[in-house]
């Protein structure tokens, strides 16, 4: 039983090398072993799908990727199943050159303990989008096999400074296919995805200060949302995509505003006279979390999102910064300092419990995955800002180090509509 | 059983298209800034094509009186001829005179402009106005009694020359996260300012921004370096 997946990609081609570099340590609890064999007509093209489609599966720490190692069936008749002893699930697939520039993979998933086929897909797309159709296998796969979506073929913003020269970079979740959003000479900060994943607002120093963007990344047009004086910054989209959240200094100190996503009807919300920064919609629209140091120290509060009473969050360590609801909006993350180290936490809004996540260090700026299994942050190895990866669970950790520059400022994009 | 789903990933639905080959292209000029940025580099182009303007049309109004009358000079009657040549010369010596008078007003001014240069105590490294940061403890953001004879300084300066201008720039150290340093750089500056406009500035002298803990003086991780990087600059223009 096939079903065909066409994907048409009318794109030009990803750079080939990885802009990160990925180091993994840690593993799930019970890591299903499964093997991606080789496709059938992979040597024709300069990439391997089935590598990358076990890379994406390995790097979630769920599974026990088993080598092939010669065994290289293709098709559910030539799998020899008593070769394949201690293996739970196997993926294999063919793929073949169409006319007009297009690869189509032909992949199935067998249940090798049950001895049956799972299901199978016909994937197509030019040949320059190999990478694509990749990560659509490894989300089918993935979704298959753990019943969560899987969060191959989303992207991730982030910073790249390098001796003065910052760059906003989108890239794929594996690191791939890097490109430059906006080069400056002056300081980016905190891009924020629009809910349906075609926009970028960031923070850009490029007009002498701080003043909040959005910019198509369809068009690459852009409109300056909020130059009041002093710093602009903060942004974040409300869940339907019609409101940012802003944090302006024009009334004195760091309040936040709600803004429509042309500039248009900005009215503000927090009256506290301290700093409150950091906004972040629940994903029902309902509440706004955010920073504040009006207790007198920066601690995470929570206040209904066209403002009202805020009710603080975090109690532990000395400060907390940074809230970013998990997708289901049953808990957040942030950074949580403690004795002078950053880490990533999370904590249940029920139980009003705190889960560390990392072993600490210069640990910033986390977010989701949109299926709400992992958080991305930013963090530091001998003095390099890298990006890293921890399951929400704390057990798997991931490191993606760039070849050049400090990594800052990274965040997980939503699902891409596809 | 076949069942054909066709996904259309045409590059309009897919955020991941949208920074492919079309982005690449408009790299260039999306790095400059757009819109308001337009504005603020118009005001420096206008200026210099507008000097220009202005010498060339002295030059010409000068030059081209004696050549006309040159040329009508064969046709002329010898008496006009005369008076022509004594009026060339009563006004060759008037530019001259003209000309002296201008050097020495000019040298005058550079002159004075030298002494108040000299005398302009921004200009004296080791003077009041010498220091130009305000330092902070950890999280504060409130002038420290030590700076607040600088701050003093550069008031009273600021009152008395009214045409002077000046940007205070706050900075934190890496300590919290990169909005709330950016806040917290604002609030050392807000402070700054407020310093200042105590000590005899005017409002509209001061403009203030934050840099956060994006431009630190200072990277490595220890409080030598985050001391640095706590910091409020007052910049002139």
């Amino acid at each position: 039983m096939l079903r065909a997946v066409a994907l048409l990609l009318l794109l030009v081609s990803l750079p080939a090398h990885a802009a990160l570099e990925i180091e993994i340590t840690g593993a799930g609890e019970n890591q299903v072993p499964i093997s991606v064999v080789p496709f059938a007509g992979e040597e024709q093209l300069n990439l391997s799908i089935a590598k990358v489609v076990a890379d994406d599966l390995m790097r979630t720490g769920l599974f026990k990727m088993i080598d092939p190692s010669g065994r290289l069936p293709h098709e559910p008749r030539d799998i020899k199943y008593s070769d394949w002893d201690g293996v739970e699930a196997l993926v294999i697939g063919s793929v073949s050159k169409l006319g007009d520039d297009r690869v189509e993979v032909r992949f199935r998933l067998m249940d090798a303990v049950k001895r049956s086929e799972m299901f199978g897909h016909i994937v197509s797309a030019r040949s320059d989008q190999l990478r694509a159709i990749a990560h659509r296998i490894a989300d089918m796969v993935f979704t298959r096999l753990t019943g969560s979506n899987g969060v191959f073929s989303t992207r991730i913003a982030y910073v790249n400074r390098n001796a003065g020269n910052y760059r906003l970079v989108v890239a794929d979740s594996d690191g791939y296919g890097e490109q430059t959003i906006l080069a400056s000479k002056e300081p980016i900060m905190s891009p924020a995805w629009s809910p349906d994943g075609t926009h970028l607002a960031y923070v850009s120093f490029e007009q002498g200060r701080a003043m909040v963007f959005v910019q198509s990344l369809l068009t690459r047009q852009r409109i300056l949302i909020a130059a009041f004086p002093g710093s602009n910054s903060a942004p974040t989209w409300s869940p339907d995509g019609r409101q940012l959240a802003v944090v302006l200094t024009r009334d004195g100190s760091s309040q936040i505003y709600l803004v429509r996503a042309d500039g248009s009807d900005l009215r503000r919300i927090t009256f506290s006279g301290a700093i409150d920064t950091e906004p972040c919609f629940s994903p029902d629209g309902r509440y706004i979390l955010f920073t504040s140091d009006r207790g007198g120290s920066a601690q995470v509060y929570r206040m209904p999102a066209e403002g009202g009473t805020a009710t603080r969050m975090t109690f532990e360590g000395s400060n907390n910064f940074s809230p970013r609801f998990s997708p289901d909006g049953k808990s957040f993350v942030f950074s949580h300092v403690s004795g002078g180290v950053f880490y990533i936490a999370t904590q249940d809004f029920d139980s009003m419990e705190m889960q560390i996540l990392t072993s600490g260090g210069w640990e910033k700026k986390p977010s989701f995955s949109p299926n709400g299994k992992l958080v991305l942050f930013a963090t530091e190895v001998q003095g390099r800002g890298i990006l890293a990866t921890v399951s929400s669970d704390g057990r798997v950790k991931q490191k993606m180090f760039p070849q050049q520059g400090d990594i800052r400022e990274p965040m997980w994009s939503p699902y891409l509509r596809q | 059983m076949k069942k054909i789903l066709w996904m259309m990933l045409a590059c309009g639905a897919l955020a991941g298209c949208a920074s492919d080959k079309p982005l690449e292209k408009t790299a260039q000029p999306e790095a400059k800034p757009q819109e308001q940025a337009v504005v603020a580099p118009a005001p420096t182009t206008a200026a210099a094509p507008m000097d220009d303007v202005d010498t060339q049309a002295v030059a010409k109004a000068d030059a081209s009186k004696p050549q006309e009358q040159a040329a009508a000079a064969p046709v002329a009657v010898p008496a006009s001829v005369q008076a022509e040549a004594d009026a060339k010369k009563a006004a060759e010596a008037e530019g001259a005179r003209r000309a002296a008078a201008e050097a020495a007003a000019i040298a005058q001014l550079q002159a004075k402009q030298a002494v108040a240069a000299k005398a302009d105590p921004l200009n004296d490294s080791n003077g009041a106005l010498g220091k130009r940061s305000t330092h902070f403890p950890f999280d504060v953001d409130r002038i420290q009694e030590e700076d607040k004879a600088l701050v003093q300084a550069h008031g009273e300066y600021l009152e008395s020359r009214p045409d002077r201008k000046v940007r205070i720039e706050g900075n934190a150290d890496e300590r919290g996260s990169t909005e709330y340093n950016l806040g917290l750089g604002q609030r050392r500056a807000n402070n700054t300012k407020r310093a200042l406009v105590l000590s005899g500035a005017e409002e509209g002298q001061i403009e203030t921004m934050s840099y956060g803990e994006e431009r630190p003086k200072c990277t490595q991780h220890e409080e030598s370096c985050w001391w640095q990087n706590r910091r409020a600059d007052i910049v002139y223009k």
